[in-house]
């Protein structure tokens, strides 16, 4: 991070549009949602790639908010083929301008190559092509825009849903209190495929979003980041909210920032004070059903897996005061 | 310049590995590719002349054969000359991206050695695998034996690159019956090729410096006519096919084209055939011409653009023309060639009867008596009436 002057740059908040780059590379008039997490991150991810940079994008809402021919918000050189092989695509592209490297086709070093997809396009059926490429060791960069559920088709659960969430397709009822399992933990399957750099990251810290992308465009071989993006439209949130609740996913312990480079943790930004889940639960109509015993299950798994992360980073474990008592377990619904 | 075709001397070889050789010659870039039998030998080869340096190319392991064509999107898009090979599942699991290649105008060039599709699993020859990809907006074309195997994969990237065409390439050739047995052929060294095929310029590409979107959606305003320049294209690319086919043949001295006749100078029954089922059909027509039978043969080598007018002309004043497709249409009307062939003739105010006989399905073998029996069969159905919309020779049961 020193390398980036990312250390210092907590001194130089006041002075934050002078360090960033003016250009815009993910321009205005795309179509995306008022309070959009994903529109910010892909305007913060795009100036942190740079110019000389192709982007590979999977079929989703970024996709089609930002590409309508005949026009286009993409100043970079984009190409969207399907929902499921973003990672494919790219690995073709990252294979061709090495050849034409190779055989003296292209003036200048190779452009860096990046795919992007949505959590659908990344953890549910693009999976086996994202394995594939990370598997390979293409050097390139994938950014996964993780808004918890299929929001362009309408508010469809996916594996990146976490537990309780109301969605289209996991509806609370008499026999459900949505969404029944687990969020896939897509940032560990990547960081089990031994690749040199994996890394969270949130729109609402743009410094820490900015430098880790910058890292993963500059680390040799494949790099995976994971980027929370709030959707309010799909988490029933007011969409003055966005960057508030994107602080409080973090400040909450339910996506900690952090990075994996080979192989070692680093927890890149600790809150000063641990917040309970109420706080980030409330204001999203999407939790709105639940009820204190789930609220209470999640609230100590979020906690449990919270000191795990923090224990392989080697990071100091807080005092959580508002943990739920001890008490025998409950039925769930 | 001298105007003796640029002979080179004949060598025995694996029909596979002699389509490696044409793509090794065709100086491929990029490669992307999985394994399915009966394709495998075609790019294991590849692999082996990547590995030793013969061939400066890219392959690239991918993990299913929607990867592969994935990635040959994005090494075409890159600005690289694109290649692979699949058969059956792996073709079947490639559609949803065919269609997507076509539409971005992609020229990458693909073998089909083709195999029936499963169920029952069946890793033999039919065409069930390219008839099921049959609307996916590429060139297609079939061949019968190695020379024209190791031929049309090379001409396939002079057609595809055309900057009047610019559309994916498919050389179907029959898989383990042509893909796997050792035949003599001419090939051509790297100078003459060179010359044939010069390298490919793109007109787009990702680049950082002319940054474009590629694969932007379409609202109904847009989308239709989208379609329709990519129908117009393709259409259109009949010429440009033909052209090099030519070309081809002052080169080689084996011109190749749309529709091929064998034997059918006053032939009053005609058999259609595609692929090596055209090989034997040959001999079946001269035993029955011998016998003093007015049979003669169409080899239906353009599959996409479908060369209307050849075929039509081809079959000229001949009174019954017998389809003989590799693939059934499972529940309509046979096989997808003869529905094809006879919707070709419909508006013509004189037209042959058409009969469509399905064979050698799942690699059952189709032996030159199969011929005889068919026109034999098909001479009775026309003196009685056709009882039935088609038939499937040699079904048991």
């Amino acid at each position: 991070m020193e390398k980036f002057g990312f250390a210092e740059s907590p001194k130089y908040d006041v002075y934050v549009s002078r360090l960033m780059p003016r250009e815009e590379y993910f321009t205005s008039g795309h179509r995306s949602c008022q309070g959009c997490g994903e529109a910010l991150a892909v305007r913060w991810v795009t100036k942190a790639i740079g110019k000389d940079a192709i982007i590979a994008h999977a079929t989703g809402c970024m996709e089609i908010v930002s590409s309508g021919l005949p026009q286009t918000a993409w100043m970079h050189p984009w190409i969207h083929v399907a929902f499921e092989n973003t990672a494919a695509v790219a690995s073709g592209v990252e294979e061709g301008l090495k050849i034409l490297a190779r055989k003296g086709k292209l003036s200048g070093p190779p452009p860096k190559v990046v795919a992007m997809g949505g959590d659908g396009g990344t953890t549910d059926i693009g999976l086996q092509a994202l394995s594939g490429a990370m598997e390979r060791g293409h050097d390139f960069t994938y950014v996964c825009w993780d808004n918890e559920a299929y929001m362009n088709t309408g508010i469809q659960r996916s594996s990146s849903t976490p537990f309780g969430a109301m969605t289209t397709t996991s509806p609370p009822g008499k026999q459900s209190f949505g969404q029944s399992t687990w969020k896939k933990d897509m940032v560990a399957i990547a960081v089990a495929h031994n690749i040199p750099y994996v890394a969270t990251a949130s729109p609402s810290y743009v410094f820490d979003l900015y430098f880790k992308i910058k890292k993963a465009i500059e680390t040799p071989g494949p790099a995976y980041v994971h980027i929370l993006c709030v959707c309010p439209t799909g988490w029933r949130s007011a969409t003055d909210l966005s960057v508030r609740l994107g602080r409080l996913a973090v400040e909450t312990g339910v996506f900690p920032l952090f990075e994996v480079e080979n192989g070692k943790y680093h927890l890149t930004v600790q809150p000063p004070k641990v917040r309970p889940i109420r706080d980030y639960l409330k204001p999203q109509g999407r939790f709105r059903h639940l009820r204190d015993p789930e609220v209470d299950y999640i609230q100590k798994r979020i906690v449990e897996r919270y000191k795990d992360l923090l224990a392989k980073c080697g990071a100091s474990v807080p005092e959580f005061p508002f943990l739920p008592e001890e008490a025998p377990a409950e039925e769930g619904a | 310049m001298s105007a003796k075709p640029a002979r080179a001397k004949r060598v025995g070889m694996e029909v596979s590995i002699a389509v490696s050789h044409a793509v090794q010659l065709a100086r491929a870039e990029a490669i992307a590719a999985y394994p399915i039998t009966p394709q495998t030998h075609i790019v294991e080869h590849l692999a082996s002349m990547v590995a030793n340096g013969e061939l400066e190319a890219s392959y690239v392991n991918v993990e299913s054969e929607h990867s592969a064509m994935s990635a040959c999107i994005g090494m075409s898009a890159s600005g690289a000359r694109t290649y692979t090979a699949t058969s059956s599942q792996g073709l079947a699991l490639m559609n949803e991206i065919l269609f997507i290649a076509s539409a971005m105008r992609f020229p990458i060039v693909m073998t089909v050695a083709n195999r029936a599709l499963s169920g029952p699993l069946s890793i033999w020859n039919d065409h069930s695998d390219i008839m099921a990809a049959r609307d996916i907006g590429w060139i297609q074309v079939f061949v019968e034996n190695g020379q024209e195997s190791f031929d049309h994969s090379i001409m396939a990237f002079k057609i595809a690159e055309n900057p009047q065409v610019l559309l994916p390439t498919i050389v179907n050739l029959d898989g383990f019956i042509l893909s796997h047995v050792v035949e003599a052929l001419e090939m051509l060294d790297q100078g003459a090729v060179d010359k044939f095929l010069p390298a490919y310029s793109p007109r787009h590409r990702l680049d950082p410096r002319n940054p474009v979107t590629m694969g932007a959606f379409a609202m109904p305003e847009i989308y239709t006519e989208v379609k329709m320049k990519h129908q117009v294209t393709l259409t259109n690319s009949y010429e440009h096919i033909v052209k090099v086919w030519e070309e081809w043949g002052k080169l080689t001295g084996r011109a190749y084209k749309p529709v091929e006749q064998f034997m059918t100078k006053g032939a009053k029954i005609l058999l259609l055939t595609m692929g090596c089922l055209s090989e034997v059909a040959q001999i079946a027509v001269e035993e029955m011409r011998a016998a003093g039978l007015p049979v003669g043969l169409l080899k239906l080598r353009m599959w996409r653009p479908f060369p209307f007018e050849d075929l039509r002309k081809a079959v000229g004043d001949a009174e019954l023309l017998i389809v003989c497709d590799r693939a059934l249409s499972l529940g309509g009307p046979g096989g997808p060639v003869m529905s094809e062939v006879r919707s070709a003739f419909y508006p013509l105010a004189q037209r042959p009867n058409i009969l469509g006989y399905i064979v050698g399905l799942g690699g059952r073998d189709v032996a030159p008596q199969a011929y005889k029996d068919i026109v034999a069969k098909a001479k009775a159905e026309m003196e009685q009436g056709p009882s039935q919309e088609f038939s499937l020779y040699g079904v048991r049961g």
